[in-house]
């Protein structure tokens, strides 16, 4: 089968301002030879701290940026080739949508609920008529709960609830096969969170719309997404079933993550804390592990090679020299 | 509790605006204890920062405070004077803001920010200040103090900005320290560095806090009791494990069952129904939840359910509790 889309050895390096005339500016490695597959209908959770490229990659996946290696394959096809403006033209464009982080400030304040819904629809869908246009933003308020009635309103007259239905709306309007969404919740109170949550959810099971899930709050990514990747410094540090990354996180960055979340259960992980910055993406080291230098386990052999991602158990893939050994060595989580 | 540290009493805010007067805080109550840390939670709106805000008596210009008592050991705050109030805050009483950020000076150094903190409350010649300051750094564990001292904030890292944060709230060893938010926008590593930071100096300095915060697994991590805020009414107040375990009022109830952390599948998750009333409505309710309350009896709308200044332990504002 193949996947829906498929990141192979993606790469974005941003050029900076060099320091002298004439000398090789320094790049950042925003995202770093990243692979990643998300098969129709998945929920798939990509998690790390800011600066971790999490965003970027989401940029890439959905083609606002340009990668600068590497391939991304949608349905098997290569639309990494094609330029961002070539692509926006393309009949692929409706299938990778984008649900944005703020809700307030994605929104054009001038566009009522309406106009902004149809506003893709209009772009992507050219031939649909006027009727056909009402009908589809009409679909799509419906299946986000939006009462028809906002429909008239302007941004500033909805709720954030409201306002957070309207950016995922307009995305599922052209029928996309893939969401992909940049910490959709993190700007809504507790309680709309968890009607959003349940929304994309429903959508995925009902519509089999793939989600690409882009959080640093790994207790939504549990609830919502059944594969989980982690990022570290533009790296892929770990992959694998949400249930059993939970279970048994194999990076030391990712426990130190799950050890991180604050819960109201008991019997959690003992809190590993990670003292320090992490390391510069500016002009990145090759030979070392990007987690020196915070990591709990680290040993020598850590700062002269690069652990590469490696298969752990099947299905899951972790980056790091010794995870066997925080596998075992540690307690489990609950 | 005998002799709280702070005690709030019937403290009644509203806020003219160009579109009506707002009902902000309506009769809120409760008290905080010597080294307690207390955890004031709440959604957007619900009035928790504008009760921080009137502690430190930094409310806007539009806020009308029409009646209520701020007693900190014994002594109105509200009835403080501007020198006193001066005198008052940073020095016994001290807030960390929500973004770091825009909460420091950008033109100045970050020792200087500190400095001036110090040489407000404690004059001493500069060569001591200068000293305090690092020492203030060190405790706040920022690596490499000396040369840090000297750095303006957007060198430093979010993380890094709240420790500075935290040292210019802790630099005078006040006794109550209120943190809004401290750790939205900061990664969830970060965040736990910086909460058990908090913690810690509290504990060492015998310092109260009260935690500002939406974040319900967050507080009930950190905090001794929880102060349940809806609709600018104190609903429910209790120590942390009984809350909880076993929430008492229907807000309190839903709003656990909206949280992430507490469920194990998505369908699980539920929503609070309806949304916040307006507050600028002439005809709230008696009690604020009422028209999203699954529970509402005809005495609710008939008279107000008073949570007063005399708290039990558990104390609920509820004609109905669970």
């Amino acid at each position: 089968m193949t996947a829906l889309l498929e990141a192979r050895n993606l790469k974005k390096h941003f050029k900076l301002a060099a320091k002298w005339p004439f000398s090789t500016p320094p790049k950042l490695h925003a995202v770093d030879g990243v692979d990643l597959v998300i098969n129709a209908g998945e929920a798939v959770g990509l998690v790390g701290e800011s600066g971790c490229g999490k965003s970027t990659l989401s940029r890439l996946v959905s083609r606002l940026l340009d990668p600068t290696e590497g391939q991304l394959l949608l349905e098997g096809e290569d639309i990494g080739r094609l330029s961002t403006a070539r692509f926006a033209r393309s009949e692929q464009r409706r299938l990778i949508q984008m649900v944005f982080q703020d809700p307030t400030e994605s929104l054009n304040p001038l566009f009522s609920a309406f106009d902004l819904i149809a506003d893709p629809a209009r772009m992507l869908l050219p031939r649909a008529g006027k009727a056909e246009l009402r009908r589809r933003v009409e679909a799509a308020a419906q299946a986000v709960n939006l009462p028809l009635a906002l429909l008239e309103r302007l941004p500033h007259q909805l709720s954030g609830g409201q306002k957070a239905r309207v950016g995922i709306a307009r995305a599922i309007v052209v029928e996309p096969r893939l969401l992909v969404l940049d910490e959709p919740t993190s700007a809504l109170d507790v309680s709309v969170q968890a009607t959003v949550l349940q929304l994309l959810d429903q959508l995925r099971r009902e519509r089999g719309i793939a989600l690409l899930f882009v959080s640093h709050d790994l207790n939504v990514v549990r609830l919502l997404c059944s594969q989980i990747v982690v990022m570290y410094l533009g790296q892929v540090v770990e992959r694998g079933p949400s249930t059993e990354i939970y279970a048994n996180p194999a990076h030391p960055y990712t426990r130190a993550l799950l050890s991180a979340i604050p819960t109201l259960r008991p019997g959690k992980l003992e809190r590993i804390k990670l003292e320090g910055d992490p390391l510069s993406p500016i002009s990145p080291s090759s030979t070392q592990c990007r987690f020196c230098g915070r990591c709990p386990i680290e040993r020598a052999q850590c700062r002269t090679s690069m652990p590469a991602l490696r298969e752990l158990a099947p299905g899951r893939q972790v980056r790091c020299h010794f995870a066997e050994e925080a596998l075992t060595g540690l307690p489990a989580a609950v | 509790m005998t002799n709280p540290l702070l005690a709030v009493k019937d403290l009644t805010v509203d806020f003219i605006t160009r579109h009506g007067t707002v009902h902000v805080l309506d009769d809120v109550s409760f008290d905080i204890g010597d080294g307690e840390i207390v955890g004031i939670i709440g959604e957007s709106g619900s009035g928790k920062s504008v009760t921080a805000y009137s502690i430190m008596g930094i409310l806007d210009h539009a806020a009308r405070i029409r009646s209520g008592e701020i007693l900190f050991q014994g002594r109105d705050v509200l009835g403080m004077n501007r020198s006193e109030l001066d005198r008052w805050r940073g020095k016994a009483a001290s807030i960390i803001f929500q973004n770091p950020r825009t909460a420091l000076n950008p033109i100045r150094s970050v020792g200087d920010q500190i400095a001036d903190v110090l040489a407000r409350h404690t004059p001493a010649r500069a060569s001591e200040i200068r000293a305090k300051t690092i020492d203030a750094l060190k405790q706040v564990r920022i690596p490499d103090p000396e040369r840090r001292s000297k750095a303006y904030p957007f060198e430093l890292s979010g993380g890094l900005c709240q420790r500075i944060g935290i040292a210019i709230a802790l630099a005078c060893a006040p006794r109550l320290l209120i943190a809004d938010e401290p750790t939205t926008g900061l990664d969830v590593t970060t965040q736990a560095v910086i909460m058990d930071l908090i913690r810690n100096l509290a504990r060492e300095q015998k310092t109260s806090v009260a935690l500002i915060t939406h974040d319900v697994a967050l507080a009930s991590e950190y905090c001794d009791r929880l102060i349940i805020m809806h609709a600018g009414h104190v609903v429910e107040v209790a120590p942390t494990a009984e809350i909880i375990d076993h929430p008492r009022h229907p807000y309190t109830a839903q709003l656990l069952r909206s949280v992430p952390s507490l469920v194990d599948s998505i369908g699980e998750l539920q929503a609070i129904r309806g949304s916040l009333p307006d507050l600028r409505r002439a005809d709230l309710p008696f009690c604020r939840f009422a028209e999203r309350c699954d529970r509402r009896l005809p005495i609710c709308d008939a008279e107000r359910l008073h949570l007063g200044p005399a708290l039990e332990r558990h104390a609920v504002a509820c004609r109905n509790p669970l």
